[in-house]
């Protein structure tokens, strides 16, 4: 499902984020990525849906080369990925419900047939009580568990998660990480960049280092 | 989703953004629609004042000739040059002033009828008033010419050319629309200007909408639609009140000026705003503003790649 040959990023003036990156995730597959803070986590997963591009190597997402796709194309990318923030991105003035209508609209559902599908998302992160609040009255497990809905809500077959449980007390953590563990056993591909693999049992650990698989 | 979906969708989501700026809103419509006012005050004005220029209200500004024969001419002279003239093909209609009439027509005329009275005899010629085909100033001129020096005229004392204050009706005319042209184009340009702004103002408080949407797979054409909707949505009640403003203006005018022209003979009660004016005006408003939130939003979007 996913390539990654021989990925490097750097930044200007001299700085390398990545160097070197040689793996594939199959689809179906739990991955997390772990490492220090600096380590390339965000990063690696900010390529495969090109909100950043390599500066050398091929990445191949589905059979297509992300790093070569024009920016017309990226919307059509984007559409079969799941994203979950570190922060959230959430939309404040927009109810939960509205919030994860959003991407369904994007993808073009009809309106009838995007409600039932963002209420389903909402009630699998046990939030649907919940629709008409606006995220600023949302702890911050209920935030991030409303990111997650709003990330699955149009069934995306991979699911790319960056630090989802890094501001969360360790009882939260694990509902949350518990969540991913649930559409992974569904069939959806996900990949976290975590500090703490353990939340995520049984799932293939890359573990950077400095910008390199260790 | 189906195209008019889409439209319905960000459309409704455009009017929840003016819903949300109430004050922002009201501001810049009676902003746009100020600037409209003038141009389609003028536009309507012009237009009437050209139908009454081309001849209705009682009133006829089409250029003619004069052409007057001696005193002593017989009926049956000016009766022969009137049946050649119509013959002519650069006469249009042709009417016979009998010096009779016009001398009974003198001496109804109050100011007039105690000099006229006091005459030995009938001082006026037979007359004829020629409408021409073409009004243009040369072929006027070249007709009077004709009827002046060609042998064939020669039962004409007088030719005299009534389009003096034609033309200069017709200049002042061209003037005033040329005027009103670039009136609308620079208040048009001050409409794009706003919308502009407004839109652009929109697009940095929804700085973070527009980036998460990017992030979940919209089109720029999805970001830009309810942009757009807005845009043209501000231009339509721009439009909307420059239609009312001018509404209320020719009604609150148009009984002075309907006085004033009849002193002058003239049969002029300003209408309001026809179907075709309305639409032409709420038409370009509304375009107008899709062309204004189109620029902003455009090169909103080109910056923040």
């Amino acid at each position: 499902m996913i390539r990654f040959d021989r990925i490097g990023k750097r930044y200007p003036p001299d700085i390398t984020a990545l160097a070197d990156i040689n793996t594939e995730i199959a689809a179906g597959e739990l991955v997390t990525i772990t490492g220090h803070s600096g380590a390339g986590k965000s990063t690696l997963l900010r390529l495969i849906p090109a909100i950043e591009r390599p500066t050398s190597g091929s990445l191949l997402v589905n059979g297509q080369n992300v790093g070569g796709l024009r920016r017309s194309a990226l919307p059509y990318l984007r559409r079969n990925i799941g994203l979950v923030f570190q922060d959230q991105k959430l939309l404040f003035d927009r109810n939960a419900l509205d919030n994860v209508l959003l991407p369904l609209e994007i993808t073009g559902f009809p309106l009838k047939e995007a409600k039932r599908r963002a209420e389903a998302a909402l009630d699998k992160v046990g939030l649907l009580k919940r629709a008409r609040a606006l995220p600023i009255a949302l702890s911050g497990g209920e935030q991030q568990r409303l990111a997650i809905a709003r990330a699955v809500a149009h069934r995306p077959a991979l699911l790319l998660a960056d630090e989802p449980t890094a501001y969360l007390d360790a009882e939260t953590a694990r509902d949350v990480a518990a969540i991913f563990l649930e559409f992974h056993r569904v069939g959806v591909t996900v990949l976290a960049a975590t500090y703490d693999g353990g939340l995520f049992p049984g799932a293939r650990q890359l573990r950077l280092d400095h910008g390199r698989l260790a | 989703m189906k195209w008019i979906d889409a439209q319905r969708r960000a459309l409704l989501l455009a009017l929840r953004r003016l819903a949300a700026t109430p004050l922002n809103t009201l501001l810049s419509m009676l902003g746009i629609g100020i600037a409209l006012a003038l141009p389609a005050a003028g536009y309507v004005l012009l237009g009437q004042v050209t139908t009454l220029a081309q001849g209705s209200a009682g009133f006829k500004a089409t250029p003619q000739l004069t052409v007057f024969l001696p005193v002593d001419a017989e009926r049956k002279t000016a009766l022969d040059i009137e049946a050649k003239l119509k013959a002519e093909p650069a006469v249009a209609a042709t009417q016979l002033l009998a010096r009779e009439d016009t001398l009974a027509r003198m001496k109804s005329s109050g100011s007039l009828a105690d000099a006229i009275g006091v005459l030995p005899k009938n001082p006026f010629p037979d007359a004829i008033v020629i409408t021409p085909a073409d009004d243009a100033p040369t072929a006027i001129d070249a007709l009077a010419a004709t009827l002046r020096t060609d042998r064939e005229w020669r039962g004409i004392e007088h030719v005299q050319v009534d389009a003096d204050w034609a033309r200069r009706l017709a200049a002042f005319i061209r003037l005033a629309k040329t005027g009103v042209l670039l009136l609308a184009s620079l208040l048009g340009v001050g409409l794009l200007a706003i919308v502009f702004n407004t839109i652009r103002l929109q697009a940095l408080t929804r700085r973070d909408e527009v980036e998460v949407s990017r992030l979940l797979g919209a089109t720029d054409g999805f970001i830009r639609r309810p942009f757009l909707w807005h845009g043209t949505l501000l231009g339509l009640a721009g439009g909307l009140f420059a239609w009312l403003i001018v509404a209320v203006a020719i009604l609150w005018l148009r009984l002075p000026i309907a006085e004033l022209a009849g002193l002058y003979g003239i049969d002029l009660l300003l209408a309001l705003p026809g179907p075709q004016a309305s639409a032409l005006l709420l038409g370009t408003a509304a375009l107008l503003g899709w062309l204004g939130a189109a620029l902003s939003i455009g090169q909103h979007l080109k910056n923040m790649e």
